[in-house]
């Protein structure tokens, strides 16, 4: 099977996953990024003109308001035209298809869409769709995936820990309905992590979620000891509904991250999160707004990341 | 009219004949299988010279989507698939909108089918009123109308009270009760198998124990009331185990199979083809190559098509929205060849469970080609290979989890009732 991301050469032509990335090109998207990460530290230069007379149409079938707001900046920043859609419910609820809504954009002349949409597999759908001129990054669909998020992570791993190949990395939370943890497993074991442990009651973790090779602690003091990174994942208040859990301080008796916890890990532990954040149901605000917490540095990550996807996709032949 | 098939190799599983033979059709009829019946007056000869000639199929589950959902397929358009299939006998689901359960529906798409002069339909009625679970329709006169059996199609039955009554009232009559086993507490919004693809792709998931749990309360309430309980496409290695284990204990069950889980499994849906978004789901491979082996040991006593058109556009959405089912009649055949090869079993064998037995199953008399049977013939060319495209199939459905695939064996005329209604 031909993996959709990758155009006849080899080269990124969508951003719809981190699961079948070649390594390379996880490690040119962070390379990328730490160049624009030193541009914006070290000059007056604030945009780079890479992608001058693009088009870049923000399309998001679901709310989000920091997602798109850094994917914004990001396109901002290398020079495109961006367009921000929040198509939420309009054009569905007129009777509008996915599809239909995708070729009205292009018909505008998009050159690149970022998607977010509460259905697993719709940026694949989009990607298969589109003219080979158009790429696509997933910003998020469904359970599936949410790719920058997890490479934005790497990048905030790396910046901190340098290697991966020596790391213990724990996910912690709602496994289950988690793009952000389907992504970050993938990329973290692209990139090497010998250990990656994912931590929930069995209610959030899907069932066969060792085959995708990592280790399963349903006891967080267990699952925490000795890592070098912990990622806490948000846990959505609806859970409580289905029967999943029975209640929000249950939940963060046994599976929030408090400094006590936290002091099971390695003394040098980062702890990441992909906001926002549930203070008291997730994560302790003493650990959040703590010295081990790099989860502002991870939003200003982000926006190089997204820079360096943009370009990345940019930039291959067609 | 009269008809002389001749040259032909004769498959014909009933009668377990496997040989050259000649095949004489004369009105309506068998009239004889080998030599010419005295003052034989062929009228047509069909030569089927490296050919192979068989009864036509029959299949158990084909969507025909009328009444209600003409949008997706046509009684035409599907008769029309039928035909190219070598399917001279088809039952159909009762979800249809509205679900068959008034006589007068019946009796309109019996007459509807007849007209159009091709395959034989055989409804399977509602169960229960609109399918809802809660009042049993008139069995009595939806039998006299035609109906060969009552089912649920894939509406679970949830009160089991009323599951128990309705089997109950159909074992008076020794009626057939026909159902897919599927708890809608664990089977809710779930799009995929339980397994490792679900798990990749965040699907929402249908766990294997939705099947079994739903088909250990049909098995002990069929053993309760002594229904002849037929299984529609189980998809699980426990649910084909529990089976084997029904029947060696004496209980009068059957148990049919999507060609489609014979074939595929959840790898198949790879990047989210919402092609292979089927009901049931596709399940692991394990669950697929214990699916086969029950086919194998008569467990699973019926290969069906699940014929289930759906337009292109309720296709192209992401995969949890995207319709389920998928077109099928037309590679019943072939996939039922492919099979037999992969398995070394001889066509004789294979070919059973696309003829007598799912007309057993049925209770009717087509399905074989004994002299005095009903002359409903499929003459298929086993060498034929040819490409599944949108192009090739006759069925207003053009989803298929087989779009692109190769396929051996191709059907070349198909006769019903002593009629040629296709031939290439």
């Amino acid at each position: 099977m031909n993996n959709p991301q990758l155009n006849q050469h080899g080269e990124l032509q969508h951003l719809l996953s981190t699961e079948g990335l070649p390594v390379q090109i996880l490690r040119n998207i962070l390379d990328t990024a730490s160049e624009f990460v030193n541009l914006a530290e070290g000059s007056e230069i604030r945009k780079v003109p890479l992608l001058h007379g693009k088009s870049v149409f923000n399309v998001f079938f679901e709310n989000s308001t920091r997602t798109r707001t850094t994917f914004e900046i990001a396109a901002k920043k290398l020079s495109a035209d961006v367009v921000n859609l929040n198509i939420g419910s309009s054009s569905t609820s007129k009777g509008e298809t996915l599809l239909d809504t995708v070729d009205n954009l292009c018909a505008m002349h998009a050159n690149m869409f970022v998607v977010r949409h509460s259905s697993s597999g719709a940026a694949h759908l989009i990607a298969k769709h589109v003219a080979p001129e158009i790429h696509v990054i997933n910003a998020g669909d469904g359970r599936h995936a949410h790719p920058t998020q997890a490479l934005l992570d790497m990048f905030t791993i790396r910046h901190y820990k340098k290697e991966f190949h020596n790391l213990r990395v724990a996910i912690v939370g709602d496994v289950l309905h988690s793009r952000v943890a389907r992504s970050q497993i993938h990329a973290l074991t692209t990139l090497g992590v010998p250990e990656v442990r994912v931590v929930a009651p069995k209610t959030l973790l899907p069932t066969h979620v060792e085959k995708l090779g990592v280790q399963v602690y349903h006891d967080m003091e267990r699952g925490l000891r000795d890592v070098d990174v912990v990622m806490m994942l948000r846990l959505q208040n609806e859970r409580m509904q289905g029967a999943l859990l029975p209640s929000a301080q249950e939940y963060f008796k046994y599976y929030g991250l408090t400094q006590e916890r936290l002091a099971l890990a390695k003394p040098d532990a980062i702890v990441l999160h992909p906001g926002p954040m549930n203070r008291g149901v997730e994560i302790d605000s003493s650990v959040a707004d703590g010295s081990q917490s790099v989860i502002l540095p991870q939003v200003t990550f982000g926006i190089a990341v997204r820079m360096a996807v943009m370009s990345t996709l940019a930039g291959g032949k067609q | 009219m009269s008809i002389h098939i001749k040259n032909g190799r004769l498959i014909d599983p009933k009668n377990k004949i496997d040989a050259q033979q000649d095949v004489f059709i004369v009105d309506k009829r068998i009239a004889a299988i080998g030599a010419a019946p005295q003052g034989f007056v062929a009228l047509q000869v069909i030569d089927a010279s490296g050919l192979i000639v068989m009864p036509g199929l029959v299949d158990v589950a084909a969507r025909l989507r009328e009444p209600g959902y003409e949008y997706r397929a046509t009684l035409e358009s599907e008769m029309e698939a039928a035909m190219a299939g070598g399917v001279t006998s088809l039952s159909c689901p009762p979800d249809t909108d509205p679900p068959l359960d008034e006589p007068g529906l019946v009796e309109m798409l019996k007459h509807r089918a007849r007209m159009l002069n091709k395959a034989r339909v055989f409804p399977v009625g509602a169960l229960t009123y609109g399918l809802k679970g809660a009042e049993l329709t008139e069995m009595v006169e939806l039998t006299e109308a035609g109906c060969k059996a009552f089912s649920q199609a894939d509406t679970p039955l949830t009160d089991t009270r009323v599951l128990m009554r309705a089997m109950q009232y159909a074992a008076t009559f020794d009626y057939r009760v026909w159902l897919r086993p599927r708890d809608a507490f664990l089977a809710k919004d779930g799009v995929a198998h339980d397994g490792e693809v679900a798990t990749r792709l965040g699907l929402p998931a249908i766990p294997v124990v939705a099947e079994t749990i739903a088909l250990a309360t049909m098995l002990q309430l069929a053993k309760e009331t002594g229904v002849k309980l037929h299984i529609c496409r189980i998809s699980s290695a426990e649910g084909v185990a529990m089976v084997r284990e029904a029947k060696r204990n004496g209980l009068p069950v059957t148990c049919d199979v999507s060609m489609n889980h014979i074939h595929l499994s959840e790898m198949d849906i790879g990047f989210f083809d919402s092609n292979c978004h089927l009901i049931p789901p596709l399940r692991s491979q394990r669950d697929k190559t214990a699916l086969r082996a029950g086919v194998l040991d008569g467990t699973i006593d019926a290969v069906c098509s699940n014929h289930s058109p759906v337009d292109e556009d309720a296709k192209q959405l992401p995969f949890a929205e995207a319709e389920a089912g998928a077109t099928g009649m037309e590679l019943l055949l072939p996939l039922m060849l492919k099979w037999a090869e992969q398995e070394s079993v001889s066509l004789l064998d294979a070919l059973a469970r696309v003829t007598i037995n799912p007309a057993q199953l049925l209770g009717v008399k087509t399905g074989h080609l004994s002299v005095g049977a009903h002359a409903d013939v499929c003459v298929f060319d086993p060498n034929a290979t040819w490409k599944v495209e949108p192009g090739a199939l006759r069925s207003q459905g053009k989803n298929t989890p087989f779009n692109g695939y190769n396929m051996q064996g191709r059907v070349r005329h198909t006769i019903v009732e002593g009629l040629i209604a296709y031939s290439i």
